[in-house]
């Protein structure tokens, strides 16, 4: 009876703390234009979605770190991560990144995570896919998955 | 050999099918074994009852 | 119709009618997860983004429907339960949650090491669609320990068909999370506008292990709504009679 007791109450405070990060996933979300603006949480770190621009990653030779460009379709902001990146990641695809503003208005994360699409097909399927067509369709779903 | 490599996703695969798999057996298990558990609690009861007449 | 249903509702002729059934629902879901294993192993083609770690997808989404259809039985079973006052289906309520229960968590965990390698996290804490289906987890866990917290058989079946019914509206919050909130998670590939978005020789080992999975699902339940039946009727002649039996049998 004690146990089904502490059971219940691990329950509800579970449930409680996992609805209370979700709001804090939801507070700490910020927009690409915002950023780029200076709108973001003080003290605090938060989190940027949007697609990798084509051709601008770059990495230092010798180091770990490397810097890429994100993009809402509107504005882009300059992303430098160390560390090592999804498998999804790659020009192009969405992405999450966790960090905060540098003084240089720079994001300086601490972790990036890949999106990736409802799409599933072969490798054959994808090549043979118009590639404007299929740059396109990715613009439009991170267009998307930036509201 | 090769198929069973999975690219270099083996080990990710792998766990998963054979958790999954886990699970479901576990599942099966654990019905036959309420079950034969309620019986025991049937024929336990009628004894006390007997007992008692 | 009417005497249909309160046959059906008679504890002995349910109780053969499932013993009927299971062996046939297992007969269609092995050999189904047999042939979805095999194909999504070796036979579907790797996916053009992520490889080999796409098959992932052949235990994570049938376990993740499940989780959510198991739910919507249980919530089902127990509004008839509280409205009709039918023991039976509140017998089916009490036998889902431990199914639900393991394909919530095998959902989880599967999803957790797919998300590893593409995502780049095991977990995202506060996620929309991570953050429901775990909350999912803690509705079955909390609807068990529920149960098992009031010793008054009468009592526990309506405390917690309400609870179940309470915690239904998470549902349609886990499937629509990933359209109406920015999620890790990507949107629904099988149910939406224009059809699957899979090629076919991925999506048939797909839908064999979804149907598959459900017909186990049945199977494991009538398993366990057949013991349920036998406990709330241990006082019965036909349940002293079938304890009898067993025990010369065993």
């Amino acid at each position: 009876m004690l146990a089904v007791g502490l059971a219940a109450a691990g329950v509800l405070i579970a449930t409680a703390l996992t609805l209370r990060a979700f709001q804090d996933n939801m507070m700490f979300y910020v927009e690409i234009s915002d950023a780029v603006a200076g709108n973001v949480p003080e003290e605090r770190t938060f989190r940027v979605g949007g697609l990798v621009v084509e051709n601008s990653v770059r990495r230092q030779p010798g180091e770990l770190e490397v810097a890429f460009d994100l993009t809402d379709l509107e504005d882009e902001l300059t992303v430098r991560y160390a560390g090592i990146l999804p498998d999804l990641f790659r020009e192009g695809q969405g992405i999450i990144a966790h960090g905060r503003l540098d003084e240089n208005g720079q994001f300086v994360a601490d972790e990036v995570l890949a999106k990736h699409d409802e799409n599933y097909m072969p490798p054959e399927v994808a090549d043979s896919l118009a590639k404007h067509a299929a740059a396109k369709q990715a613009a439009a779903e991170a267009g998307d998955a930036a509201q | 050999m090769e198929m069973l490599a999975m690219g270099k996703y083996g080990v990710y695969v792998w766990t998963c099918f054979g958790l999954t798999f886990t699970v479901l057996v576990t599942c099966v298990v654990q019905a036959r074994r309420r079950h034969r558990a309620v019986l025991r609690e049937v024929r336990r009861h009628m004894q006390l009852t007997e007992t008692d007449e | 119709m009417w005497t249909f249903f309160h046959k059906l509702a008679s504890p002995p002729h349910f109780y053969g009618l499932a013993g009927k059934f299971i062996p046939w629902f297992a007969a269609i879901g092995l050999p189904l997860v047999a042939y979805g294993t095999w194909a999504g192993l070796f036979i579907a083609p790797p996916d053009y983004q992520q490889g080999d770690a796409f098959r992932i997808i052949y235990v994570h989404v049938p376990a993740a429907y499940l989780s959510m259809l198991a739910y919507m039985v249980m919530a089902i079973a127990a509004g008839i339960g509280l409205i009709w006052r039918m023991k039976l289906a509140h017998a089916v309520a009490a036998s889902a949650a431990p199914l639900g229960a393991w394909f919530t968590f095998l959902a989880l965990a599967t999803g957790s090491i797919w998300g590893r390698p593409m995502w780049g996290t095991w977990w995202e804490w506060g996620d929309p669609r991570l953050t429901s289906e775990l909350i999912l987890l803690f509705l079955y866990l909390g609807y068990m320990a529920l149960r098992a917290a009031i010793d008054d058989g009468t009592k526990a079946d309506r405390a917690s068909a309400v609870l179940a019914l309470v915690g239904a509206v998470n549902v349609p919050i886990i499937h629509f999370s990933v359209e109406w909130w920015s999620s890790l998670h990507q949107g629904p590939t099988l149910i939406r506008e224009g059809g699957p978005a899979i090629a076919g020789d991925m999506l048939y080992p797909l839908l064999a292990m979804i149907f598959g999975f459900s017909f186990l699902f049945g199977a494991l339940l009538l398993m366990r709504v057949k013991s349920e039946v036998l406990y709330r009727e241990r006082r019965a002649r036909w349940v002293r009679r079938l304890a009898t039996e067993s025990a010369g049998a065993a």
